[in-house]
């Protein structure tokens, strides 16, 4: 008993030194040296400003402003509205959409009537917005990652079909070619692991960025 | 359904298969002190760890000996991790709490910590508003270890027991560890965590990033740390608590479609090469194959119900107007809750393989799968452990099965049941049928518990429907098991905002939840010890021609037969409330 309980207290402080302090140093100095750009959430800078990280899904949307001053909903977060220039990312669950740092399930149980609702609203927003720009676009049509909330509420895709749709608001809207777009959409869509695993996605905020130099260069 | 989506699947099961033989080789050389290729670098630091802690490993232990160190180890881990979380302001000097988040309330903790010990990673906190880096190390990842550790040396101490021609020795408690940990758990870790880094994954101590973002709709903050590190001993040690709320569902967690696969082998390739293990050890490796063929048939089944299920879509999909076949470049299907780069496949899948496991990571959002496809957690939740199961808890688990089977079986055809040589008496089936009833019993009676309480109905997310007693039941099937997945709307903490600031926590659920983790773990761990204990001392008789086989087919149909029967009857009722009245009626409620 005496020995178990010498043992017992020697052996959790050194092996936690060991788990607990030794081994995630050593996993942070060797990836800080070999993928630094990994290791550090594959940051992106735009003027030396920071924009974002490539794997981590953000909005694109523009506060709403009356009379000068930002509108804001009933728990004080600013209400926005999509930016038609940008490619949108998936419905989010987390507060204030896409948060990185409080990420959040939607918890959206699959036989509840407010799940219904949601999608039927996301459905209405989705459709409300291409139409113009896809005047045959249907709620039958619309694809079922943008109607649906992602797990991780930061999912950084969406699927090519959704982007397809999307495609010609923002040819649209930056009065470029669809052929253009397409193939800027084209350009990042990422394929599946080893060529099987997981699916297709078009990464948002590069295709964004892409645009926005396409822009700069004009 | 896609038939890449089938294919990931069979890809899966071939390729786990094919590490897993020759990874069981090198754990049986581990366990048994052959040499391994790890030798020469591993044999110096071992002998010292052995020095420092004082303990001479010529020594065996037997049962008692075993359990008593294992017990003393596990209440001294615990105290140190409760102390960690508790004084997280304490470790600011270290650099490692950029955010300066405090401490969680003391029954949360409490929680958190039998949690973190049992190998189950409940989460009642949301990981990067809460955790200091220091605490996710020092405290967690330690955990994240140790408690694995203790699964896979008790596996071996139950073999030990089986195999043992005389004495009652089942090894040595802390060499056992020492071992698991350095030639293991900790080797596979480090290739593990840096190939997630190479992939995507982060690992460093920074302040937490503010993006100004394209638009002007608002800034991002996104959450940063020491993540590649602890994700990599998550998965292999089938802990599950992820270093963000959202698990592996998180981009920094799980970057791409190929982590996502190599995640998925990492959580099961323990659990399948012990199963390897158990054959060398025993020097009838068809009983290997027989214990991996029956976990084989069960995981096999929970996938296609999954994948078919989830495929199909849900019905507020459906009452919405959404249609969910797979249409050129969309996945299709019940995508509510799951992220684009995994798809269905790789949600369903992975979903069953942590929850076949005790590990629990999810890369979906479990409470939005549809009534079938999340009645398959279920299921496999209710087979306790033995589908692969926790590492070591799950050939613990399936062992004790064997031994009813096998007892079963001897009594249909009439013989003395024996199991490899050795008579399968009055006592051992005691300490067996106690070993596997335990964990349903506490299930069950602390959902009723919860059920049935006004505190206890505080935490539902959806109250007054089906999906509000099945939150319940999942919240203590799976604390009960050590799995710790959830139907993540059942709540154990109220948190206002990032840093614990006026947080609170759900006094019961919290206390009732650790006491169920505590004995779900700790007494079916001491029954698996006495029955290797009870073994250890007897006589092998030789093999004769009324001997019942336990290594052919007809005694994988018994096997399964065993485990889905003693499932379904304990927990049938219970399901009926939850899960498949929702999977059968397509209602919304």
């Amino acid at each position: 008993m005496k020995r178990d309980i010498i043992t017992s207290s020697i052996g959790i402080v050194v092996l936690a030194l060991l788990l607990g302090i030794l081994y995630p140093l050593f996993i942070t100095g060797v990836s800080q040296v070999a993928f630094p750009g990994n290791a550090n959430g594959q940051q992106v800078t735009v003027g030396g400003k920071l924009v974002g990280s490539k794997i981590i899904g953000q909005q694109f949307t523009d506060q709403v402003v009356k009379n000068g001053k930002p509108q804001l909903d009933k728990s004080g977060n600013p209400i926005t509205t999509p930016d038609p220039r940008y490619f949108q990312t998936r419905p989010s669950a987390t507060v204030p959409a896409d948060n990185a740092a409080g990420s959040a399930f939607s918890n959206a149980g699959p036989n509840n009537i407010a799940t219904e609702q949601a999608i039927a609203a996301n459905i209405q927003a989705y459709v409300a917005l291409e139409r113009p720009y896809v005047p045959q676009l249907t709620a039958a049509q619309v694809p079922v990652d943008a109607a649906n909330t992602s797990a991780s509420g930061i999912d950084p895709d969406i699927s090519p079909a959704n982007a397809a749709i999307q495609a010609h608001r923002v040819a649209a809207v930056r009065h470029l070619p669809l052929e253009q777009v397409t193939a800027l959409v084209a350009k990042y869509t990422h394929g599946r692991g080893l060529g099987f695993s997981g699916e297709p996605g078009v990464n948002v905020l590069q295709l964004n960025l892409a645009l926005d130099r396409l822009a700069g260069a004009h | 359904m896609t038939f890449l989506g089938w294919l990931t699947i069979f890809l899966f099961v071939a390729i786990l298969t094919a590490l897993a033989i020759p990874f069981g080789r090198y754990l049986a050389s581990v366990y048994t002190g052959e040499r391994t290729f790890l030798d020469p670098v591993l044999r110096r630091p071992e002998r010292l760890l052995y020095r420092v802690m004082r303990v001479d490993v010529s020594k065996g232990q037997d049962w008692k000996g075993y359990a008593k160190s294992l017990i003393i180890f596990s209440l001294a881990g615990w105290l140190l991790l409760y102390v960690i979380l508790r004084t997280q302001t304490l470790w600011n000097f270290t650099g490692l709490n950029p955010q300066h988040f405090h401490s969680g309330t003391w029954d949360v903790t409490f929680n958190t910590t039998s949690s973190f010990l049992t190998n189950t990673n409940w989460q009642y906190y949301g990981g990067e508003t809460t955790m200091s880096y220091f605490s996710q190390m020092a405290g967690l990842t330690v955990q994240n270890f140790l408690s694995a550790a203790v699964g896979i040396v008790v596996a071996v101490a139950l073999i030990r027991g089986i195999i043992s021609r005389s004495g009652k020795s089942l090894g040595n408690f802390w060499q056992d560890i020492v071992r698991t940990t350095l030639y293991v758990l900790l080797p596979i870790s480090v290739v593990l965590a840096l190939v997630l880094v190479f992939q995507g994954s982060i690992q460093n101590f920074s302040h937490y990033l503010t993006s100004s973002g394209l638009t002007s709709g608002g800034s991002q903050t996104i959450g940063m740390g020491p993540v590649a590190s602890q994700e990599a001993i998550k998965l292999l040690g089938t802990n599950g608590g992820g270093f963000f709320n959202v698990n592996s569902a998180h981009p920094f967690e799980n970057p791409s479609g190929f982590t996502n696969f190599v995640e998925m082998l990492a959580v099961l390739i323990i659990p399948a090469a012990l199963v390897f293990m158990y054959g060398r050890m025993t020097g009838k490796r068809r009983q290997g194959y027989a214990i991996y063929a029956t976990m084989m048939v069960m995981f096999l089944g929970a996938v296609v119900v999954a994948y078919v299920a989830e495929a199909h879509g849900s019905p507020a999909q459906h009452a919405a107007g959404l249609h969910t076949h797979v249409l050129a470049g969309s996945t299709g299907g019940n995508l509510e809750g799951k992220d684009q780069r995994f798809g269905i496949a790789g949600s369903a899948l992975f979903d069953v393989v942590t929850t076949v496991t005790s590990c629990g990571a999810v890369n979906s959002s479990l409470e939005s799968f549809t009534g079938i496809g999340g009645a398959v957690p279920f299921a496999n939740l209710s087979a306790s452990e033995t589908i692969f199961g926790g590492v070591g808890t799950g050939l613990y688990s399936i062992l004790l099965y064997v031994l009813l089977a096998v007892f079963i079986g001897g009594l249909m055809v009439g013989r003395t049941p024996e199991y490899l040589g050795k008579k399968i008496e009055a006592r051992e089936i005691k300490l067996v049928v106690l070993g596997l009833l335990i964990t349903p019993l506490f299930a069950l009676f602390s959902t009723a518990l919860a059920a049935a309480s006004k505190p206890g109905r505080a935490s539902i997310f959806s109250p007054g429907r089906p999906q509000g007693f099945s939150e319940t039941f999942y919240a203590y099937l799976s604390q009960a098991n050590n799995n710790g997945s959830a139907l993540a709307g059942y709540t154990g903490y109220v948190q206002p905002q990032a840093g614990n600031l006026g947080a609170h926590g759900v006094k019961f659920a919290d206390i009732l939840g650790a006491v169920t983790m505590t004995f779900g773990r700790y007494a079916p761990i001491l029954f698996a010890l006495a029955v290797a204990g009870s073994l250890a001392g007897k006589r092998i008789s030789p093999v004769g021609l009324g001997t019942m086989r336990s290594d052919n087919p007809t005694f994988v149909v018994l096997l399964i037969g065993v485990i889905v029967l003693v499932g379904a009857l304990t927990f049938f009722p219970a399901l009926l409330l939850g899960p498949i009245v929702q999977g059968l009626t397509g209602h919304l409620y």
